[in-house]
């Protein structure tokens, strides 16, 4: 199959999949906006307020860009896992296997679908952050490439997750054990300076937090690491994870016999 | 003539050593209509699966037209359609998307997909269910869905992996003039089932696979050829007392009106009538009493089985 054969089959998978999640908008997109409204009101306004400033902005402030990554992560992820489990569950994941769409245009279109509901949810969360706290953007370009290249990486770690998963237990268990405890522990809520030395360091060790941080720096300016170590470490996970999915698919496991 | 699909020593060995295909080879020309037969477990859906790249061959080649499965996989998936055994499409899907999404993924522009789903979708008789989820469909009706998915790229050959199980036989006729006029237009099909009356009714080669190996492959001529006797029950026009002596039959009482004979090979059934009118007897109908193709292959099989006990526990 030539390179348009293959752009109408990665068109084919996205639109799929962003209609995969539009439709069912009230499982995908309504609960990460209550989730968020309740953190605002909880952790912005009633705990906000006895905390004070935190990196020079009003509490409620500094949270937003942490909020609005932590839905990013959890929804790009969560999209991806449950979709392309959802497809080899019902073996659907056969009609991609015996047609000659590539490995590549199997994950970017599967990816492209968590991007888009990350993304969306992303719009929500900041529309409604407008509620609660004003929204400054210091730069628009380090705000838009950190959460979009965010949304990219947890796509493609779900989609891994999804290809190892061989019941529904197994899309629950990375994301409840692991990105849900790394994401609280990012630096979403907190400032890392604020840790002592040692659980400072540690945390440079989570990923998630050169992410919420580099978000942080192009929305506020404020930042707990350097702008290209959030950039270095995500380019780096994004190549990790997109070879491993590549081979995963090529090799067929989890999806071949 | 073309070579359709070329299968070189194939073999399957499932993770805990289970030898699911023992090399088997096979070739299958372009136009024909060949049926894949064997019991459960014979190994003809993990070949399938194999041609189909659903599963992982251990060893072995395949070509497609001449495109290796491997080295040039995306031409030799362009010409192939299979229709599986079991159910495997998106259950919330609606039906018209299902195919137009299949489509998509062999790269077909939007424009000629909708006009094709339409034209498989009608010939398939489903085009009013195109707006309807697949779930709410009847058995019969999935199944002529996944046969209409499986030509939206208009493959060269088509595979089907039991598409008449568990369809009616009304159903099952209509979807045998459907898949014989498809071949007479010149798509190469194979074909597995366990209704061996299919087999016999459509396909001119027979390939019998068991235990992983292939135990027969010819055309469907001389493999009834070699039907060592056929079995005829006739209905008797009155009662008889002493069954008739007949040189080359063996004959068995079911009722007073109801004889059943074994004629062996070499004999013809003049000889038979020939005799029955010598001895008074007048008859008033005559059927098989089972399918010709059926007889063979389950003799095959025993035979097969006879000589290899050991792999068929294996199983």
């Amino acid at each position: 199959m030539d390179i348009q054969g293959q752009l109408i089959a990665l068109q084919t998978i996205c639109v799929k999949e962003i209609r995969r999640f539009t439709r069912i908008w009230i499982q995908t997109l309504v609960p990460p906006a209550i989730s968020v409204i309740l953190y605002f009101v909880i952790f912005g306004q009633l705990i906000g307020g006895r905390i004070g400033n935190m990196g020079g902005y009003p509490y409620i402030q500094y949270i937003v860009p942490g909020l609005i990554m932590m839905s990013v992560i959890t929804n790009a992820y969560s999209n991806v896992v449950s979709s392309f489990f959802g497809t080899k569950f019902q073996r659907s994941i056969e009609e991609l296997l015996v047609s000659p769409t590539s490995n590549t245009v199997i994950i970017l279109g599967f990816v492209t679908g968590g991007v888009a509901r990350g993304l969306s949810v992303g719009v929500i969360v900041t529309a409604l952050s407008l509620f609660f706290a004003k929204l400054t953007i210091h730069n628009i370009w380090v705000t838009m490439t950190i959460v979009f290249l965010t949304s990219v990486l947890f796509s493609l770690g779900g989609l891994i997750n999804a290809i190892y998963a061989t019941k529904f237990d197994d899309i629950s268990i990375v994301p409840t054990f692991v990105l849900t405890p790394l994401t609280y522990l990012g630096g979403v809520f907190y400032s890392i300076d604020l840790l002592p030395t040692f659980w400072a360091v540690v945390s440079r060790g989570n990923p998630i937090v050169y992410m919420v941080s580099g978000f942080r720096y192009g929305i506020l300016g404020v930042s707990d690491v350097g702008l290209a170590a959030s950039y270095a470490m995500i380019l780096f996970f994004i190549a990790g994870l997109y070879t491993w999915a590549w081979v995963l698919i090529h090799k067929g496991i989890g999806i071949r016999s | 003539m073309e070579v359709a699909l070329s299968i070189k020593n194939l073999t399957k060995k499932y993770e805990g050593g289970v030898v699911a295909l023992n090399g088997i080879s096979l070739e299958v020309l372009e136009g024909d209509f060949m049926a894949l037969l064997g019991p459960n477990g014979a190994g003809k859906s993990t070949a399938i699966g194999i041609i189909c790249s659903l599963i992982n061959k251990t060893a072995g080649k395949v070509t497609v037209f001449s495109h290796d499965i491997d080295t040039d996989f995306p031409s030799a998936k362009q010409n192939i359609g299979i229709v599986p055994q079991e159910f495997n499409f998106n259950q919330f899907e609606k039906v018209e998307d299902i195919l137009i999404q299949q489509a998509g993924y062999f790269g077909i522009k939007l424009k000629t997909a909708t006009a094709r789903t339409e034209k498989y979708l009608k010939l398939l008789g489903i085009w009013d269910k195109r707006n309807v989820q697949s779930r709410m469909l009847s058995g019969g009706m999935k199944r002529r869905l996944m046969i209409a998915r499986a030509l939206v790229h208009e493959p060269k050959l088509l595979i089907l992996d039991e598409p008449t199980a568990g369809v009616d036989i009304e159903l099952r006729r209509s979807m045998w003039d459907f898949l014989l006029d498809l071949n007479n237009k010149g798509t190469t099909i194979i074909l597995t089932t366990h209704y061996l009356e299919e087999a016999e009714r459509m396909c001119r080669t027979i390939a019998i696979i068991d235990n992983g190996d292939i135990i027969e492959n010819t055309s469907k001529r001389d493999l009834l050829a070699k039907l060592d006797q056929e079995t005829f029950v006739l209905d008797l026009d009155s009662d008889v007392e002493k069954l008739p002596d007949l040189p080359g039959c063996r004959v068995r009482k079911i009722d007073p009106r109801t004889l059943e004979f074994d004629i062996l090979r070499g004999r013809t059934l003049n000889e038979l009538f020939d005799g029955l009118t010598r001895q008074g007897i007048k008859v008033k109908s005559m059927r098989n009493k089972s399918n010709r193709l059926e007889e063979l292959f389950v003799a095959l099989v025993k035979k097969q089985n006879h000589h290899n006990p050991s792999k068929n526990n294996e199983k």
